[in-house]
């Protein structure tokens, strides 16, 4: 999961704003904005450049009213303004002190300082006259003074899940919001509500919540604060209420974003981030593919294997010097087994579902940068989707790069097992072999 | 295992080569075959040099024929079996097609191991037949059947009978032909469920290759990840590509217990024989009891069974006493030359039982060490596989972390 402040900046108003937004590292600022105009890659991380003149030059959004001076020192763009904070995230409530800010201010060289802790768990199927339908439950912990308590525990169904996405797509329309997983999985499914499905669906959204826990500017947004805190019926209520005055705004920015089809021109870094987002959709989904196609042929080996193990001692009842050695092979067989299993659980528990989220991602993307082609006009729009999308791509390359670590270690560790198993039945056989010489010799 | 152990005749025997030919059948069809050149070497004692001495070449037929010549002259002996004829527990990849190279390479060591078992047989090596099958390249075929085995095997059908009827066989056959019935099921079982389980882990490791694919055009759009995709890529080709050869191997293993699979059908085989003499000294014994008592009947002029003389005695009038007289006197020749009968049948029986049970303690020694090595071999072929995936996995790791 990428860090609070690690990459660039995530904002959907002018870049002054963002400073205050997240706290972010001047480095990670450079790396969004710090393009020479000549317009390199667009993903350039690290490089400590400084703020360059463009931002000063940036237009900003119609929406936005406040200009301020960019100011290096992030703490102290912290401290103004902090109604900074609502136009940003389009929430109607203020956020408390700037001194609760400083705690999200997050240098380079600071450990992570997450203040905000989600689980989704425990599954309960809920019956009414009308329809049947999962609620899960989910536990926040938090530090953060805006929130009246430290520990919050709520349950919500995936229709709330899907309303929350939306809020989030109404208020920061260029962003990269993490994605939901599928309503429903048409292949092979018999029940609506296996709970192999189920299970699949409470990891995902676990993944999107502490996507968005994790994201600096998606953490702040109000929608998400009341989704983690309020209790049944204030949220029921809070649902039924029109969009309100500030996401009224959101939605004339994506208004405006849509309607500004046809491109004229188009920044190279667009072209490179179309690109990029096309192969890697490309890839991402054959990765996908081939994944669970591997899950399917260890399943099926595994079937097999368990089979082949007992046959062993079927044998040995027939047979009188056999037996043991028989009996020693079908429990090696059977202990590679478990070794599968394992291998098989740690591959669904990690690279299937970070594999898979970045499908969804993708598929989000391609919709996404169709708001990319923007005119001048609503560059900021482009700078802010930009640095999300650099955030976004770092995060990326992280995660895959942890996912498939992960697969290396799973099964380095499935064949260090199975080759422990074998070693020692050979060890025994050898032994035996010449406590039987040995007797012969006597 | 090239050596004959026996230590009268020391000679090397090997099937080194094979080649397709084509010629003409029994029914001027033209038709593809499979030779295989026997060489045998003898080894001279003092130096342990060995000497090419005969080289002939055979096909799958002329070691057929062998075979049932030696199940014929030696219906005691647990006769070795050729290797299958046609490609069985096959799993997808592998052809079942006989001309594959991979089968006929396979065959090629399972007529070699044949006649290396027949060789160390210390009853078997002595066979006049066999040696000519090892020296006389023209001619073995005529000479084979003029000893005319085929007029003395035993029909199938006499034989069944004798399975369904036989009252007393010695108990430890009957558990010979339940363990081998046995034998035969396990093995057949986990032959397949290996080719399945084969098969799957085929699957499993060449999907891993269409990740090498992928993460090398995925490699093209990245900056940084770019390289450690590229050669985790390459890994996972290298993954894909391992399980050809062990596979390959483990196709061995199953050939040794496919040896062992149709070994239980030879044991059958002298069971069978066992019912079968016995059945013949069961009958003997029965028909000479019958006589017997006809003639006591005769004698005293009691009849305590039922027969159809004594019926046609009673309906038409009793024969008279000269006539009585022969009959007896016939009887009575029979009853000797019956006893005689009985007599040698059962000694032969108890040859038989003997000399076959001495051959199955043999076999019985050489199918526990056998066996036993070829599932070490299995565990060997495993840490092979094991060691082979550690290291693949573990630079693919490497490229992982330095993306």
């Amino acid at each position: 999961m990428g860090k609070l402040g690690e990459t660039g900046l995530a904002a959907t108003a002018g870049p002054a704003r963002t400073l205050g937004m997240e706290g972010e590292c001047r480095a990670s600022q450079a790396r969004s904005w710090g393009l020479p105009a000549g317009g390199a890659g667009g993903e350039s991380p690290g490089g400590d450049a400084p703020l360059s003149g463009s931002i000063s030059s940036s237009a900003l959004l119609q929406a936005e009213v406040l200009d301020l001076d960019e100011d290096e020192d992030d703490l102290e763009v912290f401290s103004k303004d902090a109604s900074l904070m609502d136009m940003n995230s389009f929430s109607p409530l203020m956020p408390t002190s700037p001194l609760s800010m400083i705690n999200q201010v997050k240098f380079e060289d600071e450990p992570d300082l997450k203040d905000l802790f989600i689980t989704v768990d425990e599954p309960e199927s809920h019956v009414t006259t009308i329809e049947t339908f999962i609620t899960y439950r989910i536990i926040t912990k938090t530090s953060r003074g805006e929130f009246d308590s430290s520990e919050f525990e709520v349950r919500r169904r995936y229709q709330d899940f899907l309303w929350l996405k939306e809020k989030l797509e109404e208020a920061h329309p260029t962003l990269v919001i993490p994605p939901l997983p599928e309503k429903f999985i048409v292949k092979g499914m018999v029940e609506r509500f296996n709970d192999d499905f189920i299970e699949t669906r409470r990891k995902a959204l676990h993944r999107f919540l502490n996507r968005v826990a994790d994201h600096p500017t998606l953490t702040f947004n109000e929608e998400f604060k009341i989704f983690l805190t309020a209790q049944a019926w204030e949220f029921s209520s809070h649902k039924k209420q029109g969009p309100g005055l500030l996401s009224r705004m959101g939605q004339s920015v994506r208004a405006v974003a849509l309607s500004m089809r046809g491109v004229k021109s188009r920044p190279e870094e667009f072209m490179e981030m179309n690109n990029f987002i096309e192969i890697f959709s490309q890839k991402i989904n054959l990765i996908d593919k081939i994944s669970q196609r591997i899950y399917k042929e260890e399943r099926e080996y595994l079937d097999e294997m368990k089979e082949y193990g007992p046959i062993h001692i079927l044998w040995s009842a027939s047979e009188e010097d056999l037996a043991d050695t028989l009996k020693s092979v079908a429990s090696c067989i059977d202990k590679c087994c478990k070794a599968t299993e394992k291998r098989m659980s740690g591959f669904s528990e990690a690279l299937l579902p970070v594999v898979h989220e970045y499908v969804l991602y993708s598929e989000m993307l391609m919709l996404t940068e169709e708001i990319g082609k923007l005119e001048d006009k609503v560059e900021c729009a482009n700078n802010a989707l930009k640095a999300d999308w650099e955030r976004w791509k770092q995060n990326m390359q992280n995660d895959i790069k942890s996912a498939f670590t992960n697969m290396a270690e799973e099964n380095i560790l499935y064949y260090e097992q199975c080759l422990a198993t074998w070693e020692s039945f050979l060890t025994s056989q050898t032994d035996l072999h010449l406590e039987e010489a040995s007797e012969d010799k006597l | 295992m090239t050596e004959n152990n026996f230590s009268l005749k020391k000679i090397e025997i090997s099937v080194s080569e094979a080649e397709k030919r084509t010629g003409r059948n029994a029914m001027n069809m033209q038709e593809t075959y499979t030779a295989y050149l026997i060489e045998t070497r003898s080894v001279e004692h003092s130096d342990g040099q060995s000497v090419l001495t005969d080289s002939l070449w055979r096909r799958y037929s002329e070691f057929e024929l062998l075979r049932n010549y030696l199940l014929v002259y030696y219906p005691h002996i647990v006769v070795p079996p050729l290797p299958e004829k046609r490609a069985e527990f096959v799993w997808h990849k592998l052809s079942a097609d006989n001309m594959d190279p991979d089968f006929v390479e396979r065959r090629r060591i399972g007529l070699e191991n044949f006649l290396l078992r027949v060789a160390s047989h210390p009853i078997l090596c002595r066979d006049k037949i066999f040696y000519l099958f090892l020296t006389q390249e023209g001619n073995w075929k005529e000479t084979v059947n003029e000893t005319g085995f085929q007029l003395k095997a035993d029909s199938r059908l006499k034989a069944l009978n004798a399975t369904f009827r036989v009252k007393n066989p010695d108990k430890r056959f009957i558990e010979l032909k339940h363990y081998s019935d046995e034998l035969q099921s396990v093995i057949s079982h986990l032959l397949r469920v290996r080719a399945r389980v084969a098969d799957r882990l085929y699957g499993v490791y060449k999907v891993h290759g269409n990740y090498g694919r992928v993460f090398s055009e995925w490699s093209a759009i990245e900056k940084e990840m770019g390289d450690g995709l590229q050669s985790a890529g390459h890994h996972m080709d290298v993954y894909a590509a391992s399980i050809d050869d062990i596979l390959e191997d483990e196709e061995h293993y199953a050939d040794q217990l496919k040896e062992y699979l149709f070994y239980a059908e030879a044991l059958r085989a002298v069971c069978r024989k066992h019912e079968l003499t016995q059945y013949d000294l069961e009958t003997a014994a029965q028909d000479l009891a019958a006589k017997k008592q006809q003639c006591e009947e005769l004698a005293t002029g009691t009849v305590r069974t039922f027969s159809l003389k004594g019926m046609t005695t009673k309906l038409f009038g009793q024969e008279t006493p000269e006539q009585r007289e022969a009959r007896i006197k016939m009887l009575e020749e029979q009853i000797k030359e019956g006893e005689q009968q009985l007599k040698s049948k059962n000694l032969e029986g108890r040859e038989f039982v003997k000399n076959a049970w001495a051959d199955i303690e043999r076999f019985k020694e050489q199918k526990n060490h056998d066996l036993k090595e070829a599932l070490i071999s299995y565990a060997v072929m495993q840490i092979s596989m094991c060691k082979k995936g550690i290291q693949v996995w573990t630079n693919a790791k490497e490229c992982f972390s330095k993306m």
